[in-house]
């Protein structure tokens, strides 16, 4: 069975990464039809103004800005560290967390508002009980 | 409406007792309040048990079996670590209904060593460190870090707290630690989430603590003396917010609950003697600084900087020693903090006296999230 997951794609690392069958991966919202707020993930009703049944599908942007972020020096057992966990606020609305790479884990070496883009790939090679791949995001600084 | 006193309270010395279960713990914590209050537990009528970790084991009935099975009601209830106040606020809710003369409220948790928050997902494969960190000193640290961008916020001041806090538990036998640790101590400590350090980060122990609250007639039947008047009592939960999917915001819900307790207790900020607020991560107690209106927007960092919250300043911040230092058993913290407030009011708290307090706080934050606040007045 291992064999078999190995020659399949990779999964989605969370259900609101999209992987088309033609074209990039990106990251989809759910905006409300009454308010405007967006959610990640699917839902049917919205939180913020208690629309229901108003939720559509967004393809979030792959661009953004770091809203908030924290350098981790100590996880659970077996999580490489240093990392830096980052918030970041996407264009046109939208905010994911999520690892910031290519930068220093250094707090002089990060600004608040710098901007960054998503970008996808390997899932750091952790693979579930039955042998699939995952495709993450993550964050990297853009000029 | 009539008012509800506090008669009896009091908690356990924090610590770790591997070789004592929870319903011992919780049931140290009961007996001791209702001595406290000159009570029997046959004179109670309903009990409410804040317990998180064993939620589902009824918690508030195994402590009945070891201090008197007398058939009363008992609510166990769970609302993260805001549990233990939900507990107290419940039992309050009785009375104030007109349910009940005389009740009895326990917080008690038996806690591990260690990091708090999972390492995520129930399917597929582990989150943590591939989409950021949902430990609690990662979540945290991106609050506080929020504070720095809006305010510029330093290190240093977030270490600052860690600084008075343990400060004061050296005169709190109660706490957990009774250790200064200065400056230099903190900020060089092992760093687990930047700004975070490990001196920042609360301590996982376990503890109990209890408080028998009592209707206006029957406290004035049983005396007034000792008693604390709550003026408020306040739960909130976490309104929408834009970012709060991905940084559970702590802030909008306590705002809204101090909002109301100000107005409930007919009191402002500026009355507000002392406080014991939820100092999860030292970053968290700054915030609150604000959230609570002991000063304006963007001046927490000056009141750390000139000690206006430390034992002898304006407005004395967790005098218990707070999470930090005296320790965070989940379920208890939330009584443990209106016992530390009490005490005060009572002027039975030792060398860590608060002089001529008359009105406290009490705040905690369960994430996810609740906040619950309390506001208590001495009496005579």
């Amino acid at each position: 069975m291992p064999e078999q997951a190995a020659q399949a794609g990779p999964l989605p690392v969370v259900d609101f990464l999209k992987i088309p069958e033609k074209g990039d991966p990106y990251l989809e919202g759910h905006k409300c039809k009454s308010c405007g707020a967006i959610f990640l993930g699917k839902r049917t009703n919205c939180s913020k103004c208690s629309a229901r049944d108003k939720m559509e599908a967004v393809k979030l942007s792959n661009k953004g800005s770091l809203y908030s972020y924290c350098i981790v020096h100590r996880s659970f057992p077996g999580i490489a560290v240093p990392y830096v966990s980052a918030i970041v606020d996407l264009e046109g609305g939208g905010t994911v967390k999520g690892n910031l790479v290519d930068v220093e884990p250094d707090p002089a070496k990060i600004a608040f508002g710098m901007p960054v883009e998503v970008v996808y790939g390997d899932a750091l090679g952790r693979k579930d009980r039955e042998g699939h791949s995952y495709l993450s995001y993550f964050f990297k600084p853009r000029s | 409406m009539s008012d509800v006193y506090i008669l009896g309270t009091d908690m356990i010395k924090f610590g770790r007792f591997p070789d004592k279960n929870v319903a011992d713990l919780g049931a140290e914590a009961a007996l001791l309040a209702l001595d406290d209050a000159g009570v029997s537990i046959q004179d109670i009528e309903a009990l409410w048990c804040g317990n998180l970790m064993e939620a589902g084991a009824m918690v508030g009935q195994r402590i009945l079996q070891q201090i008197g099975q007398t058939g009363i009601p008992v609510v166990n209830c769970a609302n993260a670590c805001a549990t233990g106040a939900t507990a107290f606020r419940d039992a309050w809710l009785s009375i104030k209904a007109g349910v009940y003369d005389l009740v009895l409220a326990v917080g008690v948790e038996q806690m591990g060593k260690g990091l708090l928050g999972g390492p995520g997902g129930r399917s597929g494969i582990p989150k943590e460190g591939l989409l950021g960190s949902g430990t609690m000193p990662a979540v945290f640290a991106e609050a506080g870090m929020e504070h720095a961008r809006k305010y510029g916020t330093t290190f240093a001041q977030f270490a600052k707290v860690s600084v008075k806090n343990h400060h004061h538990s050296t005169m709190n036998p109660k706490a957990m630690y009774q250790l200064e640790t200065p400056l230099e101590m903190v900020m060089n400590a092992e760093m687990i989430s930047y700004p975070n350090t490990k001196l920042m980060c609360s301590v996982n122990v376990d503890g109990a603590a209890a408080a028998v609250l009592a209707s206006e007639k029957k406290a004035k039947e049983l005396g007034l003396k000792r008693a604390v008047r709550v003026r408020a009592s306040v739960l909130t939960s976490d309104p929408f917010t834009e970012r709060d999917l991905v940084m559970p915001d702590v802030n909008t819900c306590t705002r809204n609950a101090a909002k109301k307790a100000y107005e409930m207790a007919g009191v402002g900020p500026e009355d507000v003697n002392l406080v014991e607020l939820h100092d999860c991560f030292a970053t968290a107690e700054i915030l609150h600084y604000e959230n609570l209106g002991l000063c304006k927007d963007g001046e927490a960092g000056r009141m750390i900087d000139e000690g206006e919250v430390a034992l002898g300043g304006r407005v004395p911040v967790n005098c218990s020693g707070g999470l930090l230092s005296k320790g965070h058993p989940l379920g208890a913290t939330g009584i443990a903090n209106i016992y530390e407030v009490s005490t005060h009011l009572r002027g039975e708290a030792g060398k860590r006296q608060v002089e001529g307090a008359r009105i406290g706080l009490t705040h905690v934050i369960g994430l996810g999230s609740a906040c619950a606040i309390h506001v208590l007045e001495k009496v005579s």
